[in-house]
Protein backbone atom coordinates (compact mmCIF):
# COMPACT_ATOMS: atom_id res chain seq x y z
CA UNK A 1 0.00 0.00 0.00
CA UNK A 2 1.39 3.54 -1.34
CA UNK A 3 0.15 6.16 1.71
CA UNK A 4 -0.08 9.65 0.71
CA UNK A 5 -0.31 11.90 3.32
CA UNK A 6 -1.72 15.86 2.06
CA UNK A 7 0.06 18.67 4.70
CA UNK A 8 0.38 22.35 4.48
CA UNK A 9 1.67 23.72 7.28
CA UNK A 10 -0.98 26.82 7.36
CA UNK A 11 -4.44 25.98 8.27
CA UNK A 12 -7.32 26.15 5.40
CA UNK A 13 -5.71 26.10 2.64
CA UNK A 14 -7.64 23.38 1.06
CA UNK A 15 -6.13 20.02 2.89
CA UNK A 16 -9.56 18.72 2.88
CA UNK A 17 -11.02 19.96 -0.81
CA UNK A 18 -8.05 18.12 -2.28
CA UNK A 19 -7.72 14.74 -0.09
CA UNK A 20 -11.91 14.17 -0.53
CA UNK A 21 -10.95 14.59 -4.74
CA UNK A 22 -8.05 12.63 -5.38
CA UNK A 23 -10.05 9.60 -2.68
CA UNK A 24 -13.36 10.05 -5.65
CA UNK A 25 -10.70 10.39 -8.98
CA UNK A 26 -8.19 6.87 -7.05
CA UNK A 27 -11.10 5.31 -6.11
CA UNK A 28 -9.13 4.58 -3.17
CA UNK A 29 -9.72 1.65 -0.42
CA UNK A 30 -8.63 2.90 2.11
CA UNK A 31 -8.28 6.79 3.77
CA UNK A 32 -8.21 8.29 6.70
CA UNK A 33 -8.30 11.79 8.38
CA UNK A 34 -5.26 12.49 10.59
CA UNK A 35 -6.58 15.93 11.83
CA UNK A 36 -7.87 14.61 14.97
CA UNK A 37 -8.04 18.15 15.99
CA UNK A 38 -10.16 19.75 13.83
CA UNK A 39 -11.14 16.50 11.56
CA UNK A 40 -13.29 17.54 8.18
CA UNK A 41 -13.19 15.18 5.95
CA UNK A 42 -16.07 13.29 7.03
CA UNK A 43 -18.75 15.88 5.80
CA UNK A 44 -17.41 15.52 2.09
CA UNK A 45 -16.60 12.04 2.15
CA UNK A 46 -20.09 10.37 3.17
CA UNK A 47 -21.26 6.89 4.21
CA UNK A 48 -24.32 5.13 4.53
CA UNK A 49 -23.53 3.20 7.54
CA UNK A 50 -22.75 4.16 11.29
CA UNK A 51 -18.93 3.98 12.23
CA UNK A 52 -17.63 1.41 14.68
CA UNK A 53 -17.03 3.85 17.48
CA UNK A 54 -14.07 3.14 20.21
CA UNK A 55 -12.39 5.23 23.02
CA UNK A 56 -8.77 6.27 22.56
CA UNK A 57 -7.36 6.29 25.57
CA UNK A 58 -4.30 8.55 26.25
CA UNK A 59 -2.03 8.86 29.18
CA UNK A 60 -3.67 8.52 32.38
CA UNK A 61 -4.75 11.35 34.70
CA UNK A 62 -3.57 11.94 38.38
CA UNK A 63 -5.81 11.94 41.20
CA UNK A 64 -5.48 12.47 44.70
CA UNK A 65 -7.22 10.49 47.70
CA UNK A 66 -8.08 13.24 50.28
CA UNK A 67 -8.52 10.75 53.36
CA UNK A 68 -4.89 10.14 52.60
CA UNK A 69 -3.41 13.56 51.25
CA UNK A 70 -1.35 14.64 54.72
CA UNK A 71 -0.94 17.90 52.64
CA UNK A 72 2.99 17.54 52.60
CA UNK A 73 2.76 19.94 49.15
CA UNK A 74 5.71 17.02 47.46
CA UNK A 75 3.56 16.65 44.39
CA UNK A 76 2.85 20.41 43.55
CA UNK A 77 6.54 21.08 44.00
CA UNK A 78 7.63 18.09 41.55
CA UNK A 79 4.86 18.94 38.93
CA UNK A 80 6.10 20.43 36.40
CA UNK A 81 3.04 21.06 34.57
CA UNK A 82 1.70 23.37 37.21
CA UNK A 83 -1.02 20.72 37.70
CA UNK A 84 -1.96 20.19 41.34
CA UNK A 85 -3.63 23.00 43.22
CA UNK A 86 -4.05 23.90 46.33
CA UNK A 87 -7.87 25.14 46.54
CA UNK A 88 -9.03 25.50 50.08
CA UNK A 89 -5.77 23.93 51.38
CA UNK A 90 -6.93 21.21 49.55
CA UNK A 91 -4.82 19.29 46.96
CA UNK A 92 -6.70 18.88 42.99
CA UNK A 93 -5.27 18.02 40.08
CA UNK A 94 -6.34 20.41 37.20
CA UNK A 95 -7.00 17.09 34.51
CA UNK A 96 -6.50 19.85 31.28
CA UNK A 97 -2.78 20.68 33.05
CA UNK A 98 -1.99 17.33 34.04
CA UNK A 99 -0.06 14.76 31.46
CA UNK A 100 -0.28 11.63 33.28
CA UNK A 101 3.94 11.70 33.86
CA UNK A 102 3.35 9.88 37.34
CA UNK A 103 6.09 11.95 39.12
CA UNK A 104 3.52 12.88 42.02
CA UNK A 105 2.20 9.19 42.07
CA UNK A 106 6.39 8.37 42.69
CA UNK A 107 7.04 11.53 45.38
CA UNK A 108 3.75 10.92 47.30
CA UNK A 109 5.21 9.39 50.29
CA UNK A 110 1.59 7.76 51.88
CA UNK A 111 0.48 6.89 48.46
CA UNK A 112 -2.77 9.04 48.09
CA UNK A 113 -2.29 9.68 44.33
CA UNK A 114 -2.59 7.23 41.53
CA UNK A 115 -3.19 7.65 38.01
CA UNK A 116 -6.36 6.94 36.36
CA UNK A 117 -7.19 5.73 32.71
CA UNK A 118 -8.85 9.03 30.96
CA UNK A 119 -10.54 8.87 27.95
CA UNK A 120 -8.74 11.35 25.44
CA UNK A 121 -11.19 10.86 22.22
CA UNK A 122 -12.73 9.03 19.81
CA UNK A 123 -11.46 6.58 16.92
CA UNK A 124 -13.69 6.08 14.12
CA UNK A 125 -14.12 3.38 11.53
CA UNK A 126 -16.34 3.23 8.39
CA UNK A 127 -15.90 -0.28 6.46
CA UNK A 128 -17.33 -2.47 3.86
CA UNK A 129 -16.39 -4.91 2.13
CA UNK A 130 -14.47 -2.80 -0.26
CA UNK A 131 -13.29 0.33 1.71
CA UNK A 132 -12.58 1.85 5.11
CA UNK A 133 -12.24 4.76 6.00
CA UNK A 134 -10.32 5.60 9.37
CA UNK A 135 -10.94 8.55 11.38
CA UNK A 136 -11.12 9.99 15.33
CA UNK A 137 -11.89 13.83 16.83
CA UNK A 138 -9.35 14.64 20.17
CA UNK A 139 -11.78 15.22 23.10
CA UNK A 140 -11.64 19.38 23.60
CA UNK A 141 -9.11 20.51 25.65
CA UNK A 142 -6.91 17.45 25.00
CA UNK A 143 -3.24 17.01 24.89
CA UNK A 144 -1.91 13.53 22.80
CA UNK A 145 -3.03 13.85 19.76
CA UNK A 146 0.12 12.52 17.85
CA UNK A 147 -0.57 9.66 20.00
CA UNK A 148 -4.27 9.36 18.32
CA UNK A 149 -2.63 10.30 14.26
CA UNK A 150 -0.98 6.83 14.88
CA UNK A 151 -3.76 4.82 15.97
CA UNK A 152 -6.21 6.54 13.07
CA UNK A 153 -3.33 5.20 10.87
CA UNK A 154 -2.81 1.86 12.44
CA UNK A 155 -6.89 1.62 12.02
CA UNK A 156 -6.70 1.92 8.73
CA UNK A 157 -3.73 -0.46 7.94
CA UNK A 158 -5.61 -3.34 10.20
CA UNK A 159 -8.62 -2.81 8.06
CA UNK A 160 -8.02 -2.22 5.16
CA UNK A 161 -7.23 -5.50 2.28
CA UNK A 162 -5.61 -4.90 -0.49
CA UNK A 163 -5.24 -1.67 -1.13
CA UNK A 164 -3.12 -0.13 -3.54
CA UNK A 165 -3.43 3.86 -2.11
CA UNK A 166 -4.20 5.15 0.52
CA UNK A 167 -4.52 8.92 1.14
CA UNK A 168 -4.32 10.55 4.16
CA UNK A 169 -5.40 14.15 5.07
CA UNK A 170 -3.40 15.72 7.57
CA UNK A 171 -3.37 18.67 10.31
CA UNK A 172 -2.27 22.18 10.27
CA UNK A 173 0.89 23.15 11.86
CA UNK A 174 4.14 21.32 12.23
CA UNK A 175 4.21 20.13 15.53
CA UNK A 176 3.47 16.63 16.78
CA UNK A 177 0.11 15.59 15.15
CA UNK A 178 2.19 16.63 11.83
CA UNK A 179 4.98 14.80 12.88
CA UNK A 180 3.18 11.45 13.63
CA UNK A 181 1.42 11.76 10.32
CA UNK A 182 4.88 11.39 8.77
CA UNK A 183 5.95 7.89 9.93
CA UNK A 184 5.65 5.28 7.51
CA UNK A 185 4.08 7.35 4.77
CA UNK A 186 5.48 6.94 0.74
CA UNK A 187 5.00 10.86 0.00
CA UNK A 188 3.86 14.18 0.98
CA UNK A 189 1.73 16.50 -1.19
CA UNK A 190 1.54 19.91 0.29
CA UNK A 191 -0.99 22.28 -0.42
CA UNK A 192 0.21 25.73 -0.48
CA UNK A 193 -1.95 29.56 -0.74
CA UNK A 194 -0.12 32.10 -2.41
CA UNK A 195 -0.13 34.38 0.64
CA UNK A 196 3.22 36.02 2.21
CA UNK A 197 1.90 33.92 5.27
CA UNK A 198 1.23 30.89 3.39
CA UNK A 199 4.84 30.93 1.59
CA UNK A 200 6.00 31.10 5.17
CA UNK A 201 4.39 28.32 6.88
CA UNK A 202 5.42 26.00 3.63
CA UNK A 203 8.61 26.49 4.19
CA UNK A 204 8.17 25.38 7.57
CA UNK A 205 6.75 22.32 6.54
CA UNK A 206 8.60 21.76 3.71
CA UNK A 207 11.93 21.57 6.84
CA UNK A 208 9.69 18.97 8.47
CA UNK A 209 9.15 17.06 5.93
CA UNK A 210 12.71 17.13 4.66
CA UNK A 211 13.89 16.00 8.88
CA UNK A 212 11.98 13.05 8.54
CA UNK A 213 13.29 12.14 4.78
CA UNK A 214 9.77 12.11 3.39
CA UNK A 215 9.23 12.56 -0.53
CA UNK A 216 7.12 15.73 -1.45
CA UNK A 217 5.90 17.52 -3.81
CA UNK A 218 4.10 20.80 -4.02
CA UNK A 219 0.71 22.46 -5.43
CA UNK A 220 -0.67 25.56 -5.09
CA UNK A 221 -4.47 26.46 -3.99
CA UNK A 222 -6.60 29.30 -4.96
CA UNK A 223 -3.35 30.13 -7.24
CA UNK A 224 -5.34 33.18 -9.20
CA UNK A 225 -5.83 34.97 -5.90
CA UNK A 226 -1.92 36.11 -5.89
CA UNK A 227 -0.69 35.42 -9.29
CA UNK A 228 2.90 36.79 -8.23
CA UNK A 229 2.99 34.75 -4.87
CA UNK A 230 1.94 31.61 -7.00
CA UNK A 231 4.93 32.43 -9.16
CA UNK A 232 7.13 32.46 -6.14
CA UNK A 233 6.21 29.49 -4.72
CA UNK A 234 6.63 27.72 -8.47
CA UNK A 235 10.48 29.45 -7.97
CA UNK A 236 11.18 27.97 -4.94
CA UNK A 237 10.12 24.45 -5.61
CA UNK A 238 12.10 24.68 -9.05
CA UNK A 239 15.58 26.26 -6.47
CA UNK A 240 14.63 23.37 -3.77
CA UNK A 241 14.19 20.22 -6.65
CA UNK A 242 11.17 19.75 -5.34
CA UNK A 243 8.53 18.48 -8.06
CA UNK A 244 5.94 21.44 -8.10
CA UNK A 245 2.71 19.45 -9.81
CA UNK A 246 0.74 22.28 -10.71
CA UNK A 247 -1.91 25.30 -9.54
CA UNK A 248 -5.76 25.12 -8.91
CA UNK A 249 -8.18 28.27 -9.32
CA UNK A 250 -9.97 29.77 -6.98
CA UNK A 251 -13.93 29.42 -7.75
CA UNK A 252 -16.63 30.30 -5.43
CA UNK A 253 -18.46 27.09 -7.71
CA UNK A 254 -15.81 24.93 -5.51
CA UNK A 255 -16.94 26.27 -2.03
CA UNK A 256 -20.71 25.79 -2.98
CA UNK A 257 -19.66 22.08 -3.82
CA UNK A 258 -17.83 21.59 -0.27
CA UNK A 259 -21.12 23.38 1.20
CA UNK A 260 -23.43 21.04 -0.29
CA UNK A 261 -21.04 18.26 1.14
CA UNK A 262 -19.53 17.01 -2.71
CA UNK A 263 -15.78 16.77 -3.66
CA UNK A 264 -14.81 19.40 -6.49
CA UNK A 265 -14.71 16.25 -8.88
CA UNK A 266 -18.53 15.81 -8.26
CA UNK A 267 -19.70 18.85 -9.92
CA UNK A 268 -18.28 20.82 -13.78
CA UNK A 269 -15.79 23.77 -12.51
CA UNK A 270 -12.45 24.43 -13.04
CA UNK A 271 -10.81 23.83 -10.32
CA UNK A 272 -12.10 19.86 -10.25
CA UNK A 273 -10.15 19.72 -13.78
CA UNK A 274 -7.15 21.49 -12.44
CA UNK A 275 -6.91 18.93 -9.76
CA UNK A 276 -6.99 16.31 -11.93
CA UNK A 277 -3.85 17.04 -13.27
CA UNK A 278 -2.32 17.58 -9.96
CA UNK A 279 -4.06 14.24 -9.08
CA UNK A 280 -2.00 12.42 -12.16
CA UNK A 281 1.38 14.09 -11.82
CA UNK A 282 1.04 13.51 -7.55
CA UNK A 283 0.48 9.49 -8.30
CA UNK A 284 3.18 9.29 -11.16
CA UNK A 285 5.40 10.37 -8.30
CA UNK A 286 3.74 8.34 -5.77
CA UNK A 287 4.42 5.11 -7.83
CA UNK A 288 7.83 6.21 -9.50
CA UNK A 289 10.23 3.10 -9.17
CA UNK A 290 12.83 2.87 -7.34
CA UNK A 291 10.82 4.55 -4.19
CA UNK A 292 10.89 2.24 -1.40
CA UNK B 1 -14.49 33.09 37.47
CA UNK B 2 -15.48 34.42 40.87
CA UNK B 3 -12.70 37.19 41.25
CA UNK B 4 -12.93 40.61 39.05
CA UNK B 5 -10.91 40.67 36.56
CA UNK B 6 -7.91 42.53 36.31
CA UNK B 7 -8.63 45.14 34.34
CA UNK B 8 -11.83 46.16 36.04
CA UNK B 9 -9.05 47.95 38.10
CA UNK B 10 -9.00 50.77 35.03
CA UNK B 11 -12.56 50.98 34.71
CA UNK B 12 -13.09 54.57 35.73
CA UNK B 13 -10.50 55.29 33.03
CA UNK B 14 -12.55 53.47 30.14
CA UNK B 15 -12.73 55.99 27.86
CA UNK B 16 -9.25 56.88 27.85
CA UNK B 17 -7.61 54.63 25.51
CA UNK B 18 -4.66 54.08 26.22
CA UNK B 19 -5.12 52.80 30.08
CA UNK B 20 -7.40 49.79 29.09
CA UNK B 21 -5.75 46.94 30.38
CA UNK B 22 -7.67 43.61 28.57
CA UNK B 23 -6.60 40.49 26.95
CA UNK B 24 -8.24 39.04 23.77
CA UNK B 25 -7.73 36.09 22.83
CA UNK B 26 -8.92 35.55 18.74
CA UNK B 27 -9.33 31.72 17.88
CA UNK B 28 -10.95 29.45 15.62
CA UNK B 29 -11.45 25.31 15.48
CA UNK B 30 -10.34 25.56 11.88
CA UNK B 31 -6.87 27.17 10.15
CA UNK B 32 -7.02 29.79 7.29
CA UNK B 33 -10.63 31.24 8.70
CA UNK B 34 -8.92 34.80 9.55
CA UNK B 35 -7.40 35.01 12.60
CA UNK B 36 -4.21 36.27 12.40
CA UNK B 37 -6.02 39.05 9.52
CA UNK B 38 -8.70 40.13 12.47
CA UNK B 39 -6.23 40.09 15.39
CA UNK B 40 -3.41 41.70 13.37
CA UNK B 41 -5.67 44.22 11.99
CA UNK B 42 -7.52 45.33 15.52
CA UNK B 43 -4.46 45.10 17.29
CA UNK B 44 -2.90 48.18 14.84
CA UNK B 45 -6.08 50.31 15.47
CA UNK B 46 -4.90 51.09 18.76
CA UNK B 47 -1.81 51.04 21.33
CA UNK B 48 -1.83 47.77 21.71
CA UNK B 49 0.26 44.27 22.51
CA UNK B 50 0.11 42.02 19.79
CA UNK B 51 1.13 38.09 20.54
CA UNK B 52 1.26 35.62 18.18
CA UNK B 53 0.58 32.18 19.87
CA UNK B 54 0.56 30.12 16.73
CA UNK B 55 3.95 29.60 17.22
CA UNK B 56 3.87 26.33 14.59
CA UNK B 57 3.12 28.53 11.79
CA UNK B 58 3.40 32.27 13.41
CA UNK B 59 2.60 34.58 10.56
CA UNK B 60 1.39 38.12 12.20
CA UNK B 61 5.26 39.21 12.28
CA UNK B 62 5.40 39.06 8.49
CA UNK B 63 2.51 41.96 8.52
CA UNK B 64 4.13 44.19 11.30
CA UNK B 65 7.47 44.06 10.30
CA UNK B 66 8.70 44.85 14.06
CA UNK B 67 12.03 46.74 14.16
CA UNK B 68 14.58 46.90 16.77
CA UNK B 69 13.81 42.58 17.63
CA UNK B 70 15.03 41.40 20.85
CA UNK B 71 15.04 37.09 21.02
CA UNK B 72 15.38 34.42 23.38
CA UNK B 73 15.55 31.17 23.03
CA UNK B 74 13.27 28.73 25.07
CA UNK B 75 14.41 25.04 26.40
CA UNK B 76 13.25 22.43 27.90
CA UNK B 77 14.74 20.22 30.29
CA UNK B 78 15.91 16.81 29.42
CA UNK B 79 17.81 14.30 30.90
CA UNK B 80 21.59 13.36 30.23
CA UNK B 81 23.12 9.95 30.94
CA UNK B 82 25.86 8.85 32.13
CA UNK B 83 26.50 5.18 31.61
CA UNK B 84 29.82 4.62 33.76
CA UNK B 85 27.01 5.83 37.12
CA UNK B 86 23.85 3.63 35.80
CA UNK B 87 23.60 0.51 37.50
CA UNK B 88 20.63 -0.68 34.93
CA UNK B 89 18.24 -0.85 37.59
CA UNK B 90 15.43 0.65 34.45
CA UNK B 91 13.90 2.37 37.37
CA UNK B 92 13.71 5.14 35.24
CA UNK B 93 12.16 2.61 31.81
CA UNK B 94 9.53 1.87 34.36
CA UNK B 95 8.66 5.55 35.70
CA UNK B 96 8.81 6.94 31.96
CA UNK B 97 5.15 7.29 30.45
CA UNK B 98 6.47 8.59 27.66
CA UNK B 99 8.66 5.76 26.10
CA UNK B 100 11.41 8.01 26.19
CA UNK B 101 14.12 5.95 27.83
CA UNK B 102 15.24 2.46 27.06
CA UNK B 103 18.35 0.14 28.77
CA UNK B 104 19.27 -1.55 25.51
CA UNK B 105 22.81 -3.43 25.65
CA UNK B 106 23.88 -2.26 28.80
CA UNK B 107 23.50 1.39 27.91
CA UNK B 108 20.47 3.61 28.77
CA UNK B 109 19.91 5.90 25.93
CA UNK B 110 17.17 8.65 25.98
CA UNK B 111 14.80 9.80 23.23
CA UNK B 112 14.92 13.45 23.27
CA UNK B 113 12.10 14.03 20.93
CA UNK B 114 9.25 12.03 22.84
CA UNK B 115 10.58 13.41 26.70
CA UNK B 116 7.86 15.87 27.95
CA UNK B 117 10.27 17.28 30.51
CA UNK B 118 8.56 15.64 33.42
CA UNK B 119 12.01 15.22 35.69
CA UNK B 120 10.63 11.81 36.99
CA UNK B 121 13.36 10.00 35.54
CA UNK B 122 16.24 12.09 37.58
CA UNK B 123 14.20 11.44 40.41
CA UNK B 124 14.07 7.89 40.74
CA UNK B 125 17.75 7.93 39.52
CA UNK B 126 19.43 6.74 43.14
CA UNK B 127 22.96 6.39 41.49
CA UNK B 128 22.75 10.06 40.22
CA UNK B 129 23.45 8.83 36.19
CA UNK B 130 20.73 11.20 35.16
CA UNK B 131 20.78 14.89 34.89
CA UNK B 132 19.18 17.23 33.09
CA UNK B 133 20.16 19.76 30.06
CA UNK B 134 18.71 21.80 28.64
CA UNK B 135 17.60 21.58 24.83
CA UNK B 136 16.39 24.47 22.96
CA UNK B 137 12.92 23.97 20.96
CA UNK B 138 12.60 27.55 19.69
CA UNK B 139 12.68 31.39 20.93
CA UNK B 140 10.64 34.42 21.45
CA UNK B 141 11.10 37.70 19.87
CA UNK B 142 9.92 41.20 20.96
CA UNK B 143 9.39 44.05 18.39
CA UNK B 144 7.97 47.24 17.97
CA UNK B 145 5.38 48.52 15.03
CA UNK B 146 4.43 51.56 15.15
CA UNK B 147 1.96 51.69 18.08
CA UNK B 148 2.13 47.87 18.93
CA UNK B 149 4.44 45.63 20.50
CA UNK B 150 4.61 42.89 18.75
CA UNK B 151 5.52 39.13 20.64
CA UNK B 152 6.35 36.45 18.73
CA UNK B 153 6.79 32.57 19.30
CA UNK B 154 8.11 30.34 17.29
CA UNK B 155 9.06 26.04 17.10
CA UNK B 156 11.56 24.69 15.60
CA UNK B 157 11.01 22.76 13.12
CA UNK B 158 11.11 19.08 13.85
CA UNK B 159 10.21 19.59 17.39
CA UNK B 160 6.52 18.58 18.49
CA UNK B 161 4.81 21.26 20.69
CA UNK B 162 5.49 24.36 21.71
CA UNK B 163 3.76 24.60 24.63
CA UNK B 164 6.67 26.16 26.92
CA UNK B 165 6.71 28.58 24.14
CA UNK B 166 3.36 29.98 24.40
CA UNK B 167 3.62 30.22 28.11
CA UNK B 168 6.77 32.22 27.81
CA UNK B 169 5.00 34.51 25.72
CA UNK B 170 1.89 34.94 28.43
CA UNK B 171 3.81 35.27 30.85
CA UNK B 172 6.21 37.93 30.05
CA UNK B 173 3.24 39.46 28.70
CA UNK B 174 1.75 39.65 32.23
CA UNK B 175 4.82 41.50 33.22
CA UNK B 176 4.15 44.18 30.83
CA UNK B 177 0.56 44.33 31.65
CA UNK B 178 -1.55 47.53 31.53
CA UNK B 179 -2.12 47.50 28.04
CA UNK B 180 -5.11 46.57 25.32
CA UNK B 181 -3.46 43.11 24.55
CA UNK B 182 -4.67 40.88 21.45
CA UNK B 183 -3.37 36.65 21.48
CA UNK B 184 -3.00 35.42 18.15
CA UNK B 185 -4.17 31.34 18.68
CA UNK B 186 -3.28 28.37 17.12
CA UNK B 187 -5.86 26.17 15.17
CA UNK B 188 -7.80 23.73 16.78
CA UNK B 189 -9.65 22.41 20.19
CA UNK B 190 -6.28 20.80 22.09
CA UNK B 191 -4.04 21.78 24.78
CA UNK B 192 -1.84 24.31 23.13
CA UNK B 193 -5.18 26.85 22.18
CA UNK B 194 -6.54 26.01 26.28
CA UNK B 195 -2.80 27.12 27.05
CA UNK B 196 -3.21 30.46 24.48
CA UNK B 197 -6.35 31.36 25.99
CA UNK B 198 -5.89 30.40 29.79
CA UNK B 199 -5.55 34.36 30.94
CA UNK B 200 -7.52 35.98 27.97
CA UNK B 201 -10.77 38.39 29.53
CA UNK B 202 -12.37 37.67 26.23
CA UNK B 203 -12.62 35.10 23.32
CA UNK B 204 -13.30 36.40 19.55
CA UNK B 205 -14.13 33.14 17.53
CA UNK B 206 -14.00 33.73 13.68
CA UNK B 207 -15.76 31.82 11.54
CA UNK B 208 -16.09 31.39 7.71
CA UNK B 209 -19.15 30.74 5.90
CA UNK B 210 -18.34 27.08 5.21
CA UNK B 211 -19.70 23.81 6.44
CA UNK B 212 -16.03 22.82 7.76
CA UNK B 213 -15.81 26.31 9.15
CA UNK B 214 -19.30 25.52 11.02
CA UNK B 215 -18.37 22.05 12.49
CA UNK B 216 -14.65 23.45 13.77
CA UNK B 217 -16.46 26.59 15.03
CA UNK B 218 -18.72 24.11 17.17
CA UNK B 219 -15.70 22.98 18.89
CA UNK B 220 -14.47 25.89 19.84
CA UNK B 221 -17.77 27.11 20.78
CA UNK B 222 -17.39 24.31 23.49
CA UNK B 223 -13.75 25.16 24.39
CA UNK B 224 -14.97 28.83 26.05
CA UNK B 225 -17.76 27.00 27.23
CA UNK B 226 -15.77 24.46 29.18
CA UNK B 227 -13.38 26.90 30.34
CA UNK B 228 -16.14 29.62 31.15
CA UNK B 229 -14.55 32.08 28.99
CA UNK B 230 -17.31 35.15 27.64
CA UNK B 231 -16.74 35.42 23.94
CA UNK B 232 -18.30 36.63 20.41
CA UNK B 233 -18.24 35.64 16.38
CA UNK B 234 -16.88 37.48 14.32
CA UNK B 235 -18.05 36.36 10.60
CA UNK B 236 -15.47 36.09 8.16
CA UNK B 237 -15.56 36.08 4.53
CA UNK B 238 -18.80 37.63 4.71
CA UNK B 239 -21.31 36.81 1.40
CA UNK B 240 -24.73 38.15 1.01
CA UNK B 241 -25.87 34.26 0.88
CA UNK B 242 -26.87 31.48 3.13
CA UNK B 243 -24.11 31.68 5.86
CA UNK B 244 -24.02 28.40 7.93
CA UNK B 245 -22.17 29.82 10.50
CA UNK B 246 -24.42 32.71 10.60
CA UNK B 247 -26.99 30.44 11.23
CA UNK B 248 -25.26 28.35 13.97
CA UNK B 249 -24.87 31.64 15.88
CA UNK B 250 -28.43 33.33 15.23
CA UNK B 251 -29.91 29.35 16.43
CA UNK B 252 -27.84 29.45 19.76
CA UNK B 253 -28.25 32.89 20.41
CA UNK B 254 -24.63 33.78 20.08
CA UNK B 255 -22.99 37.75 20.38
CA UNK B 256 -22.46 38.16 16.62
CA UNK B 257 -19.07 40.78 16.48
CA UNK B 258 -19.15 41.66 13.25
CA UNK B 259 -19.16 40.66 9.91
CA UNK B 260 -16.03 40.73 7.26
CA UNK B 261 -17.31 40.69 4.26
CA UNK B 262 -15.49 38.73 1.40
CA UNK B 263 -13.69 41.43 -0.60
CA UNK B 264 -10.86 41.04 -3.29
CA UNK B 265 -9.17 44.13 -2.23
CA UNK B 266 -8.58 42.89 1.26
CA UNK B 267 -7.78 39.81 0.24
CA UNK B 268 -5.19 40.72 -1.76
CA UNK B 269 -3.40 43.23 0.99
CA UNK B 270 -4.09 40.22 3.31
CA UNK B 271 -1.60 37.74 0.97
CA UNK B 272 0.75 40.18 0.48
CA UNK B 273 1.03 39.93 4.18
CA UNK B 274 -0.13 44.09 4.43
CA UNK B 275 -2.33 45.68 7.21
CA UNK B 276 -5.92 46.62 5.96
CA UNK B 277 -6.22 49.29 8.38
CA UNK B 278 -2.75 51.16 7.39
CA UNK B 279 -3.62 51.11 3.73
CA UNK B 280 -7.63 52.38 3.53
CA UNK B 281 -9.72 54.59 5.93
CA UNK B 282 -12.61 51.85 4.81
CA UNK B 283 -10.66 49.03 6.89
CA UNK B 284 -9.75 51.44 9.05
CA UNK B 285 -13.22 51.80 10.32
CA UNK B 286 -14.22 48.46 9.90
CA UNK B 287 -11.62 47.19 12.35
CA UNK B 288 -12.26 50.21 14.62
CA UNK B 289 -16.10 49.82 14.87
CA UNK B 290 -15.12 46.01 14.96
CA UNK B 291 -13.33 46.96 18.23
CA UNK B 292 -15.53 49.67 19.99
CA UNK B 293 -18.24 46.26 19.99
CA UNK B 294 -15.58 43.81 21.45
CA UNK B 295 -14.36 46.37 24.36
CA UNK B 296 -18.31 47.34 24.89
CA UNK B 297 -19.12 43.51 25.38
CA UNK B 298 -15.82 42.75 27.54
CA UNK B 299 -17.16 45.55 29.67
CA UNK B 300 -20.90 44.17 29.94
CA UNK B 301 -19.84 40.75 30.69
CA UNK B 302 -17.72 42.40 33.83
CA UNK B 303 -20.72 44.33 35.19
CA UNK B 304 -23.66 41.31 34.52
CA UNK B 305 -20.68 38.96 36.29
CA UNK B 306 -19.59 41.21 39.45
Amino acid sequence: MKQLLILSGKGGTGKTTIASAFIKLSDAKAYADCDVDAPNLHLIIKWNSQPEKTDYYGLPKAEINLELCIECDQCKQNCRFDAIKKVDSHYKVDSFACEGCGVCEYVCPVQAITLKPAVAGELMLYSDEEKVFSTAQLKIGSGTSGMLVTEVKKQMKSAAVDSEIAIIDGSPGIGCPVIASLSGVNMVLIVAEPSISGISDMERIINTAAKFGTKTAVCVNKCDTNIENTEKIEQFCEKQGLPFVGTIPFDTKAVKAINNGQTIVDIDCTPGKAVKEVYNKTINLLFEKGDG
Amino acid sequence: MGNSPHWMKSMPNFMDRETIDMKIAVLSGKGGTGKTLISVNLAATRTSTYIDCDVEEPNGHLFFKPKGVQEEEISVRIPKVNNELCNGCRKCVDLCKFNALAYIKNNLIVFDDVCHSCGGCTLVCHEKALTEKEKVIGKVQKGISSEVTVWTGILNTGEATGISIIRKLLAEDNHHGDRLTFIDCPPGSSCIVMESIKDADYCVLVAEPTLFGVHNLNMVYELVKLFDKPFGVVLNKFLEEENPAEKFCLERKIKILGRIPFDNEMGTLNSNAEIAVNKSDKYRELFSSLLDTVIKEVQHEAITNS
